[in-house]
């Protein structure tokens, strides 16, 4: 505005005729309040950008326990449950076009189908990774020990847009219902994420296609462990990356890569299905084979989740166990 | 007054916030909402100039940063909307925008916002994409922001010309 000011104030005060003078201070009257609140604007401005700097560097920073984790906290629990309400009021809206594609009982057995399409499926894509496990441990009670988890039923309420380049989602479940950062999110299809933070009434869970996203993977047929990264695309044409640890391994297109697990499932329980092996390509440079990899889960259009706790986790909601009943 | 002036500015950020995470995902491109915080934002600048709309950039971006499902490095979007609040309200220099001015200012706003908040993404290597990627997504953003603008803005602007009056001269 320098340049401008300094163009103004010559032909404000250049010459004595009152009347031209008049007018122009009436024209410039208009947005003269605007002209007086400019000025102090300048140093309000050069205050907020700094304090906007001051927060990302705390942020940066800070790490997990910088004070803007409080602060998020704080937000989240106001925030959190006005994102469940209105999810809840727009549901009837968004389940419009499922309502014309199938209605009434039609609409339940297609849903009943559907869920049980997607159990077989995930039952289909983990076996040679189950037989494989059932090889290598002792018996089967190891592995049903390893394999069985509670879940607790969760919906997805606010969804990160793209333009923050980040990929995490809010669900409807938080520290009432058992749910503790780094636990595993999954749904019918497969892996989801795992839960960042949390709040009394909601959860924030990371993506798995987000590119912070790491997952260590297993593919079922071989066995051969290797990292997934996220690319940061939801949608149709969202994929992950899966680099081997094993350089001289080549996975076959249509694998299936499920979870390696961590200790105590935590932040990710084990042999979850991921998704399926669509292309490999090898790095000469970097001695490793790299597999893309086509997830399950439509990430797109997420809604009802699974939050894998620890088998009678007290809860403000149903349960459900490893045997399938609920509690 | 000014306090019932800044609880309604507040508002309108809040119900953009919740209505950007909640209502504009199931109608998303790839992902991709228009960003209503922005639009309060321009909105504000348009009708009431930069000093306003700074402050309540700030508000808004360190909503946006801090509300969940939001997890990049807190004080970015902050930082992008105070800009915007602060050139959309230069953009303010006759007394009332037209039409074309209020579409031009937006998608000004929309791509110089958006771009900010991904150059700091790069500089702090956040979200670790490439710039065509970036690049468009900055695009789609401006497109989605600009198709509502004729629905969003005329209401946003009239409300925070009926506040107007309040202001004393």
């Amino acid at each position: 505005m320098g340049p401008l000011d300094r163009l103004r104030k010559p032909s404000g005060g250049f010459g004595g005729r009152s009347r031209s003078r008049a007018g122009r201070e009436r024209r410039w009257g208009g947005s003269g309040q605007l002209d007086d609140g400019s000025r102090p604007s300048r140093s309000l401005l050069v205050a907020l950008v700094l304090a906007s700097l001051t927060l990302i560097t705390l942020d940066y920073h800070g790490g997990d326990d910088s004070p803007v984790e409080s602060a998020r906290r704080a937000v989240g629990e106001v925030f959190g449950p006005v994102e469940t309400g209105t999810a809840t009021a727009i549901r009837p809206f968004t389940a419009v076009p499922d309502w014309f594609r199938s209605r009434g009982a039609l609409n339940e057995d297609v849903a009943r189908l559907q869920a049980e399409n997607s159990r077989l499926r995930s039952a289909a894509a983990t076996e040679d990774y189950d037989r494989n496990r059932l090889r290598e441990y002792d018996g089967l009670t190891a592995a049903a020990d390893n394999l069985g988890y509670a879940l607790v039923p969760a919906r997805v309420v606010a969804m990160g847009s793209a333009q923050t380049f980040s990929d995490t989602v809010t669900i409807d479940a938080g520290s009432t219902a058992g749910i503790h950062p780094d636990m595993t999110v999954l749904n019918n299809d497969g892996l989801v994420g795992r839960v960042l933070r949390v709040t009394r009434t909601t959860a924030t869970v990371l993506l798995i296609v987000d590119t912070d996203s790491v997952v260590g993977g297993r593919v079922g047929e071989s066995m051969e462990v290797g990292f997934l990264h996220g690319r940061g695309e939801i949608g149709g044409d969202g994929r992950l990356d899966l680099d081997l640890v094993d350089g001289a391994e080549v996975p076959a297109s249509h694998d299936t890569v499920v979870t390696w697990g961590s200790k105590d499932g935590a932040p990710y329980v084990s042999g979850v299905p991921v998704g399926r092996v669509t292309s490999v390509y090898s790095s000469v440079r970097e001695s490793t084979q790299r597999a893309v990899i086509d997830p399950y889960v439509d990430f797109a259009s997420l809604d009802l989740v699974g939050v894998v706790v620890p088998s009678g986790t007290r809860s403000d909601r149903a349960v459900i166990e490893a045997d399938g009943s609920l509690r | 007054m000014s306090a019932v002036r800044g609880l309604v500015a507040a508002l309108a950020v809040a119900v953009a916030l919740v209505l950007q995470v909640t209502v504009f995902p199931h109608l998303a491109f790839e992902g991709i909402v228009p960003n209503l915080c922005l639009l309060v934002v321009v909105a504000a600048a348009l009708t009431r100039g930069p000093q306003f709309a700074v402050v309540l950039g700030f508000l808004a971006g360190v909503a946006l940063d801090l509300a969940p499902p939001a997890d990049h490095v807190a004080g970015r979007w902050a930082l992008a909307l105070v800009v915007v609040g602060w050139l959309a309200g230069r953009m303010r220099q006759d007394v009332k925008p037209t039409a074309t001015t209020v579409v031009a200012t937006v998608a000004a706003s929309s791509f110089v916002g958006t771009s900010i908040f991904a150059i700091s993404g790069l500089v702090l290597r956040d979200p670790a994409l490439g710039v065509p990627d970036l690049l468009r997504v900055i695009l789609v953003a401006v497109v989605w922001d600009v198709l509502l603008t004729p629905f969003v803005l005329p209401l946003l602007m009239r409300m925070f010309h009926r506040l107007e009056p309040a202001r004393t001269a």
